[in-house]
This record gives C-alpha cells, structure tokens and sequence, in this order.
C-alpha cells in the first residue's frame, strides 16, 4: 500500500479538494446555529412550539443524506452538480439537531438564578443573553460537536453524485482498486472532524471558563 | 457524471414528475422494482442490526454490569461517528472482496457472485449500528437503582440472574431507543449498497439514475420516488419498534422511564 504516490498525483488538487471540504462542513454550522438559536429560544420560551419544532427536525433527521442531496435541486432549482445542495443539506441536519438542543440548554437553567438575575434589575434580554445563553454554551456546545463531526463525514457523501472534495478519495481508490487513496481519505477525514472538534472545544471554554470540570 | 449527463442537468424533470412516478405499477413490480428493491434494502439493514444487537447488547450489559472497560465504549463511539461510512465501506470492498471465494446465494439478496460484497456492507453497517446500542444498554444499566440491584441481590440471585431479570428489564427502554437509532441509521445508510458491485438495495435508483437524469423513468423522478421511499422506510420501520417496545418494556419501567425525560439518543444522519 502506498500512501504518497496518490498525493503526489493530485498535489494540485489537494488544496481545492481540502478548502471546499472545510467549508461544506463549518458553514452549515455557523448558518445552522444561527437559526436553531432563535427557534430553540421560541420552543423553550412558548411550551406549546416545543412538540412540533422538535418532531419536526426529528422527522428531518431519518432522511439519508444522499436524498436530500439529490431532492434538494428540484426544490431550489439549483443544479445537481451544485455545492449549494450539500450545504443546504448540512444546515438543515444542524438546525434539526441543534433546536431541540438549544431549546432544553435555555430552559434548563435553574429559576433561581433567573429570579437573582431578575433582582438585580436585569431586563428579560440583559437576562437571555447575559445569564441564560452563557450557562446553557456548554450543552449547546457539546451539540455543535456531534453536528461538526457528522457534518464532516457527510461531505464525504456527495462524492458519490460528484461534488469534487476529499471524498473523491475514496471513490478513485475504489475505482483503481487500490487502498492507498481510500486510506489517505479517511486519515484526512478523521483528522478534519478532530480539528473541528478540537475547535468547538476550545470556544466552548473560552466562552465559559467556569464549566471545565463539566467538559472534562 | 458525463459531460452529457451535466449538459441536461440544467432540464432536470420537476418534482412533479414524482408522483407520476410513484403511481405507475410497472415501478413497483417485477425485476428490479421498488418492491425487490425494498425487500433487498430491509435484508442489508435487518442483518446487520440483528448482528450488532448480538455483540452489542451481551457487552453493553456486561460493561453497565462490571462498570469495566467504560473508557472503551465512549472512545469507540466517538472514534466511529468520526469515520466516514462510505470511506470505511470502500476500503472493505477493496481491501476484502478479492479474498472472499464463497458461492453462497440467497435469491433476491445475494446474486451469483455478490458474497464478496455483501459482506463489507454488512461490516460496515454493523460497524455503524454497534455505536448507538452499546452506549445506551451500558448507560441503561449504569441508571439503574442500585437499591433495585441489591433487592436482587439480597433474594440470592447470581451475577447473570441479576443481569437478566433486574438490570436488562429496567434498562430496557434505553437499550430500545438505541436499537432505533441504530436502525434509522442503517436503513439510511444502506442507500450506499449501490455503490458497491453486485449490490441493489434502493440506493440503486439514484446510482443508476444519475447519468440518465432527464428520463422519466430510470431519471431524477425515479432517484427522489427512491429516496423518498427511503425515509418512509425508515419512519415505519421506527414505529414498529415504537410498537414493540411498548409490548416488552414493563410497565413499571415505562412509567418511571416517562418520569425521567429527555434521555432518548441523538440520532445522527446518515
């Protein structure tokens, strides 16, 4: 098994291959967390949206990624070839898995520091943002893990309907029946999901210094 | 995808092809139709999760029992979520099918020839289904009232009596939501079956369809129909586990288990 010569070849195109996989993976992420915020503060905030938003993205979740990908051309209209389809795709799984996840983090602070917050003389957004959001980052944060690693590996899907990314490894390693590129791909795969990982974490302590015994 | 398919690309049927699609009977019956096809797609998925409840359920219940070889399970399930399903099942087919001589044939799942791809499939859909049962029968039996384990201890029952009679009962609703995590995931991820020789499965639909992608038939409205197909497999086959885990769990259990919310796995896509 040769791990290089493959690289060697496709040098050039490495970097493409690495920078559309990076992006297919954290945008989603950033897009996905930036809507599940406010839906899951909607669900946590009236009871009765709880049920149906969370059913909802449920529902989301038991269809395969590859539909999605393909089923997604004929509702935006875009091409099938088009990266638009894999991150549409992703951003839907991180809202679906990120809402509920958001919604039980802000509902699970306890009413006596929300009383001590409202005492003193927080108004109800000071107290959202300056006391339930910080203490809810290391759950929600701990759901942006699983959502970055399952999107990491799901880029590598759309390689099968063509999307030119690191996944390709694996397709011309089966196509060539040789081992190395496959091998290559899944080094690479791992080490993108434990660098993102890796990075969520770091923000998550960042953000709250006071949770390390939690994360730990 | 030729340079053809990506020129037509840009005529893709609509989605409202679909149901025209999901109507004709001749999509449905005969060979190579949705309903072999479905029958190859639940024989892939059910194999491999009975596989990985065998060799996932005894070890969960041993590690939740004994409380050894905890770092173990949650490195594994971390380490799997991290490695991509495709990637590992391509390097199964290269690296194993050239070795696997066997002539074994069902009819209707395995095709002359195919054994020495039926079985990275199912390698790696076990692989995959072993995460989410593993961590939840060992986390159900972790939950379980220690008060509960010593009553049954106290009446003079052995390890493997306390095993099966107290903590595999009390842990089974845990142990149920992980088998149906494992599940949807499987019958999700066997779409990709088609992408290995030999193999059908539904997946097959959207494979074939993607260099034909402007034919009514065998085209795009054929690869959604299929995915489509996919998902309400998958939601049906999830509610008949809902139906059968409220006939095997104690009602008992049940009640407490309902009391203790928000235990139910992330299921992740796949």
């Amino acid at each position: 098994m040769n791990l290089w010569s493959y690289l060697q070849q496709h040098s050039g195109d490495l970097a493409g291959w690495t920078w559309t996989t990076v992006w297919l993976a954290a945008l989603p992420l950033l897009v996905g967390l930036a809507i599940a915020l406010p839906l899951g503060w909607l669900a946590s905030r009236l009871r009765w949206t709880y049920p149906p938003l969370v059913t909802a993205t449920g529902i989301l979740y038991t269809i395969p990624s590859l539909v999605l990908f393909i089923v997604l051309p004929g509702l935006l209209g875009t091409r099938i070839l088009d990266t638009v389809n894999v991150a549409v795709a992703l951003t839907a799984y991180t809202v679906a898995l990120l809402v509920r996840i958001v919604a039980d983090g802000l509902s699970s602070v306890s009413t006596t520091t929300l009383s001590a917050a409202s005492a003193m003389g927080y108004t109800a957004r000071q107290r959202l943002f300056g006391v339930q959001l910080p203490i809810a980052v290391p759950v929600i944060g701990a759901g942006l893990r699983v959502a970055a690693v399952s999107n990491v590996s799901l880029v590598s899907v759309a390689s099968i309907i063509g999307v030119p990314q690191l996944g390709r490894m694996f397709i011309d390693g089966s196509n060539l029946s040789t081992l190395g590129p496959i091998v290559d791909g899944l080094i690479a795969f791992v080490v993108l999901a434990l660098v993102f990982d890796g990075l969520i974490l770091l923000g998550i302590r960042t953000l709250s210094p006071w949770a390390k015994q939690a994360l730990a | 995808m030729s340079t053809a398919a990506v020129i037509a690309d840009k005529f893709l049927p609509g989605l409202d092809r679909v149901p025209v699609w999901l109507n004709d009977p001749a999509n449905w019956t005969g060979p190579n139709g949705l309903l072999e096809r479905i029958g190859q797609h639940l024989g892939y998925s059910v194999s491999a999760v009975v596989v990985a409840l065998l060799i996932a359920l005894p070890l969960g219940l041993v590690i939740g029992h004994t409380g050894r070889g905890v770092f173990l399970v949650v490195g594994l399930a971390n380490g799997l979520r991290a490695v991509p399903i495709l990637g590992l099942l391509l390097l199964l087919v290269v690296w194993l099918s050239p070795h696997l001589h066997a002539r074994l044939t069902v009819p209707g799942l395995i095709p002359p020839g195919g054994f020495a791809y039926i079985v990275p499939i199912e390698i790696a859909l076990v692989l995959l289904a072993i995460p989410p049962i593993l961590s939840n029968t060992y986390a159900g039996v972790q939950a379980v009232d220690p008060a509960v384990r010593d009553a049954g201890e106290g009446m003079g029952m052995r390890g493997s009596q306390v095993i099966w009679q107290v903590e595999f009962p009390c842990a089974l609703p845990l142990v149920m939501s992980g088998l149906r995590s494992a599940t949807l995931q499987v019958i999700a991820t066997a779409t990709v079956a088609a992408y290995v020789p030999f193999l059908g499965g539904l997946g097959r639909f959207i494979l074939d369809g993607q260099d034909q992608l402007t034919n009514l038939r065998y085209g795009y409205p054929a690869m959604v129909s299929a995915g489509i197909v996919v998902a309400v497999l998958a939601v049906v086959v999830d509610l008949l586990l809902a139906l059968v885990q409220r006939l095997v769990v104690s009602r008992g259990v049940a009640e407490r288990y309902r009391r203790r919310r928000g235990v139910r796995a992330v299921p992740e896509p796949a």
